[in-house]
């Protein structure tokens, strides 16, 4: 397959009875990079996917790999390789011929198959299964057939959609790890659709949050952990505390809101005047327990190995997720507190 | 040894009180099947001349009779192709949903429902010598005498068609909607043609469904008797092994004769359907990943 050089969607979106599942969708994607789709169930991601790999018509916009057009060409001439959620694989091939059938539709002569086909067993580490039927292998390792399937013809590019959700929490680890090193090592380009924000920043260059059909923001992994564009994409980056609030004081770039019973200084992300209606986000690991600050009550405590995770009420009711070293007791009186600049204040109402 | 032991043990090989359960069903195959089914291959044995295999030596001695083993397969064999062959595309396109396809299905279905005699009935009025189909065909002046298409080999052909068509559509149906469609689509991202994505994905994985289905309507068809007779020329061309058997018992009244063609016909319908299921049995037959 040719590489490109830049893959650039503008304005895709696609429609389904009248509902836009997608719409305006423009990102470049550059020979290389590894993109993450971020989203919740429902936020257009997978339909994204589809209409990059062809298998959905657009309703709108256009696809470009460099000059030329490639939302008019069937799926079977775009290039792209994809790994499915349910992997896909064929049921009555065995492993190998799995991985080669995609060799074979190119008509690539016998032995440059034979040799490709191997290659990519070997990369996948499953020599021993070779000549299993797909029926026959674990969930980790059916998973590895079907990305083997996917980059043996060097793809332009790999799409990938929700790759890692069938399997368990320790296989899930492993394999983020492996699809990270496959990127690497054969230099791919990569597309990954996942509604899970942790396998996202870690696998990801670069990262598109979606919302109902609508990009939220893009960036990389780091700016959209430390500066999230709205309460939404806050929400999706671990921001577990949302807290509606009003803007009591502005001072230069910190404001003061209250609200939720208690009054915190925190970070505007926008401009704000007093008496805004505003949320305020708040990791759990950024509100620290001491003598100053918000008197809540400890409701329930979850052991996490290294750190508790506290759910505490505020006197008005407000539910608070805290991250404590030490085990407070469930009713127990604490005061919390957040430095500002982890603080950050989005605008708030409906939206 | 306990009681309760005893019965622990019974359950675990599966003997529980829930097997009274059985009876009925069990009294009913009994008492309506494989009594006159033992009874009429006993009958066949018990000739009135020529001793123990007499009834087979005057059936298989007589080209007559002899040739309807042939007629018959000559009848169901291409019928039953047919029928699979033209569902698999339909079916094919009807996988997916869209709007009309319930009236679609229903009016694919509905001979079904109809019966072997309305059918042919149909059949003389539309397809016969003064019937539409030659009349439009001589008056656009394409023939100048009515072709015969039925009370020949055509009639029966078209009725067998006609009845077991929806039977093996709706077969077919339901095992390609067994079949996951998310299979097709990664064949297309891997570069397969919509042929190559039906030829080495669909096909295969259909394969074992389709010789079921061509089991079931070529037994469907072999058994074919009433079209036979009013559709077909029931004493020479269509004479199949069902009319000699019936006229061996109930004209000639020569039970064991009767009997004897009825065994015949069974034992070269498993012989069809061993073969077929011989052959499914080299292909791939597990799970196909979809809903059914």
């Amino acid at each position: 397959m040719t590489a490109f050089q830049e893959l650039r969607l503008d304005g895709v979106g696609r429609r389904f009875g009248g509902r836009d599942a997608l719409s305006g969708l423009s990102l470049t994607i550059r020979q290389g990079e590894f993109i993450a789709l971020l989203g919740p169930s429902g936020c257009g991601k997978s339909t994204a996917l589809n209409c990059l790999a062809g298998l959905l018509p657009l309703s709108e916009g256009s696809i470009w790999q460099d000059g030329a057009r490639l939302d008019t060409l069937p799926p079977e001439r775009r290039g792209f390789g994809m790994v499915f959620q349910n992997y896909a694989l064929f049921p009555h091939l065995s492993v190998r011929k799995n991985i080669s059938f995609g060799l074979q539709m190119q008509r690539v002569p016998r032995d440059e198959v034979k040799r490709r086909t191997d290659e990519a067993i070997r990369l996948v580490r499953l020599e021993d299964h070779a000549g299993k039927l797909p029926g026959q292998l674990s969930g980790g390792q059916q998973q590895r057939v079907a990305i083997a399937r996917a980059v043996v013809l060097e793809p332009s590019l790999v799409l990938m959609d929700e790759p890692l959700s069938n399997l368990d929490a320790k296989l899930r680890l492993e394999m983020r790890t492996e699809i990270r090193r496959l990127h690497q090592t054969l230099g791919l380009t990569t597309v990954y659709v996942t509604h899970d924000q942790e396998e996202a920043l870690s696998l990801a260059d670069r990262l598109v949050v979606l919302r109902d059909g609508r990009v939220e923001q893009t960036g990389t992994p780091q700016e959209l952990h430390e500066r999230p564009a709205n309460r939404h994409v806050a929400d999706f980056m671990g921001y577990r505390n949302l807290l509606p609030m009003r803007v009591k004081a502005v001072h230069g770039s910190t404001v003061a809101v209250d609200g939720s019973g208690m009054t915190l200084e925190g970070t505007p992300v926008g401009k704000f005047a007093a008496g805004d209606e505003v949320v305020a986000g708040i990791r759990p690991e950024d509100l620290h327990i001491g003598v100053h600050g918000v008197p809540v009550t400890v409701e329930v405590v979850e052991y996490q190995g290294r750190e508790l995770a506290v759910e505490a009420r505020t006197a008005d009711g407000v539910a608070l997720h805290i991250m404590a070293g030490e085990r407070p007791a469930s009713g127990d009186s604490i005061t919390v507190s957040a430095d500002p600049a982890r603080v950050l204040v989005f605008p708030g109402g409906v939206a | 040894m306990t009681r309760t032991a005893l019965r622990h043990r019974l359950a675990e090989r599966g003997v529980d009180r829930q097997l009274w359960l059985l009876v009925p069903g069990l009294a009913c195959v009994l008492a309506l099947f494989v009594y006159p089914f033992a009874y009429g291959i006993g009958l066949s044995f018990q000739p009135s001349e020529g001793g123990f295999l007499g009834a087979y030596r005057t059936f298989f001695a007589d080209a007559y009779q002899r040739d309807t083993i042939a007629t018959t397969l000559g009848l169901a064999l291409p019928a039953a192709i047919l029928n699979v062959a033209a569902s698999v595309p339909i079916a094919y396109r009807m996988r997916g949903r869209f709007r009309g396809k319930r009236l679609l299905t229903t009016v694919l279905v509905v001979p079904i429902t109809l019966g072997t005699v309305l059918t042919a009935e149909g059949l003389l009025n539309y397809l016969g010598p003064a019937g539409w189909f030659n009349r439009a065909l001589m008056s656009i002046g394409l023939i100048d005498d009515p072709i015969r298409l039925t009370n020949n080999y055509w009639g029966v052909f078209f009725s067998l068609v006609i009845t077991g068509f929806p039977f093996a559509f709706l077969l077919i149906l339901s095992y390609l909607s067994g079949i996951d469609p998310t299979l097709e689509r990664a064949a297309a991202t891997l570069g397969a043609g919509w042929w190559q994505r039906f030829q080495r994905i669909t096909l295969p994985l259909l394969a074992p469904g389709l010789a079921t289905t061509f089991c079931l309507t070529f037994v469907l068809a072999f058994s074919v008797f009433p079209s036979a007779v009013l559709v077909g020329d029931p004493a020479g061309e269509t004479r199949v092994i069902s009319i000699a058997a019936y006229h061996a018992a109930y004209e000639v009244y020569d039970y064991p004769l009767g009997s004897a063609i009825a065994v015949v016909m069974g034992v070269v319908e498993l012989a069809v359907v061993a073969i077929v299921l011989g052959l499914r049995s080299l292909l791939y037959t597990g799970s196909t990943g979809g809903k059914g």
